[in-house]
């Protein structure tokens, strides 16, 4: 691969995504690109760097920035934040919102949809609290095929192996071939759409975000403007939760970190 | 050191278990079939078993009913792991007092996982 065609490529998944691939990540690219080539209709990688760069061709750089950015995700993801959701932010919710009775809730970067789904789980369990209540939860992701298995909902028995417990699985799912399918009553409880972190539709406003584990991959501003418009898409007070290794803190001042629970932050 | 007892006809599927459960931090011991199992429980009392479904003499189910039935002072958590992936097999397994269930093939990751949620791993 020539080094321009890397800098097209780099430069085409920077802007459509705000993934900063640092140059030493070269190697990866090729590693990851080269396979692809026939599948993506292109005999060179220098092809596919003047495909969707001077060319501009959309479809095909949706694929590249697909191939080149990781939808690792799991069930539960670190335990603690759904934690918090149950033990901090819900209650919290409760209170506020006890005129309309009416949960709304945001995964900004689903993925496969294990994030909100698993929120979706944690809400449907609850039902002592959440009697006469009604919630929704909406997933939104930059990667149109992950939104699209995410609707599906049919994960592999190692997918749902990963976080998932038994008694969860025999509770929520059916099994469907070789694959798990998660039930309908839950599938309808969660709506999924495509959206871009760096151009977000007008949504919400939602009582509480997870937008975790995809900050790591911007620079500064992009975080910066990233968590700006989510914090205008949440409601005064509303909640927003990070993955464990992201922070709000010398970004921006629209959200206050919790004083006792890291990962969990206030809209200002 | 928290102590496992790896049940599997296998050698093989004993081998890899061991070996992960050892880098996790695992004491293991091994039984090769269900009633050697039993047996093993009532020497070592480990914290954990994991336990296959389909093997000779007394099958994992067999070793489970048995085992649950003993009057135990601080009964071992039970994690099922098999290659049988039926919601009937799981249901029944978790009715009869599996506390949990891989099914295989399973990584190192899942069943960290796993342990963790039987209380046997931080
Ligand atoms: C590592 S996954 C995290 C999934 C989930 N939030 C979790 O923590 O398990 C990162 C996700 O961010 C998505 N993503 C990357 N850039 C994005 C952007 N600009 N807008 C929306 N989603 C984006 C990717 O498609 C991928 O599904």
């Amino acid at each position: 691969m020539t080094a321009a065609a890397l800098a097209t490529i780099r430069d085409v998944v920077q802007r459509r995504s705000g993934i900063a691939m640092a140059a030493d990540k070269d190697y990866l690219v090729a590693a990851r690109l080269e396979p692809l080539l026939p599948q993506l209709g292109v005999a060179t990688t220098v092809a596919l760097a003047d495909r969707i760069g001077r060319q501009n061709d959309a479809r095909l750089a949706m694929l590249v920035t697909d191939a080149l950015t990781t939808n690792e995700t799991l069930w539960f993801r670190d335990g603690r934040p759904f934690d918090l959701l149950r033990d901090v932010v819900v209650p919290d919710i409760l209170e506020r919102r006890a005129a309309e009775r009416e949960l709304r809730f945001w995964s900004a970067a689903c993925s496969t949809g294990q994030e909100p789904y698993s929120l979706a789980i944690l809400l449907a369990e609850d039902t002592a609290r959440l009697a006469g209540w009604r919630w929704r939860i909406l997933g939104t992701d930059l990667s149109a095929t992950a939104v699209a298995r995410a609707r599906e909902a049919r994960y592999s028995q190692f997918e749902v192996q990963r976080g998932l417990s038994a008694h969860r699985l025999i509770k929520h799912f059916s099994k469907d071939g070789e694959a798990w399918r998660l039930k309908e009553a839950l599938r309808a409880a969660v709506e999924l759409r495509e959206a871009n972190l760096l151009s977000l539709p007008p949504l919400g406003p939602f009582d509480a975000v997870m937008c975790r584990n995809v900050l790591i991959y911007f620079d500064v501003p992009t975080k910066r403007a990233v968590l700006d418009a989510v914090a205008a898409r949440l409601r005064p007070g509303g909640w927003l939760l990070l993955g464990a290794a992201e922070t709000t803190l010398g970004i921006t001042s629209a959200f206050t970190p919790h004083p006792e629970h890291r990962g969990l932050y206030r809209r200002a | 050191m928290p102590q496992c007892l790896v049940v599997d006809d296998s050698a093989v599927m004993r081998r890899i278990a061991r070996s992960m459960l050892e880098k996790l931090g695992f004491d293991c011991t091994e039984a090769a079939d269900g009633a050697q199992a039993v047996e093993a429980v009532r020497q070592h009392a480990p914290d954990v078993i994991l336990l296959d479904w389909e093997m000779p003499v007394l099958d994992g189910f067999g070793a489970l009913t048995a085992l649950r039935a003993e009057p135990w002072g601080r009964a071992p958590r039970i994690v099922m792991c098999t290659t049988l992936s039926d919601m009937e097999r799981i249901v029944a397994a978790l009715e009869a007092g599996a506390d949990e269930y891989v099914m295989k093939p399973y990584d190192q990751e899942i069943l960290a996982d796993k342990l963790r949620a039987v209380g046997v791993l931080d």
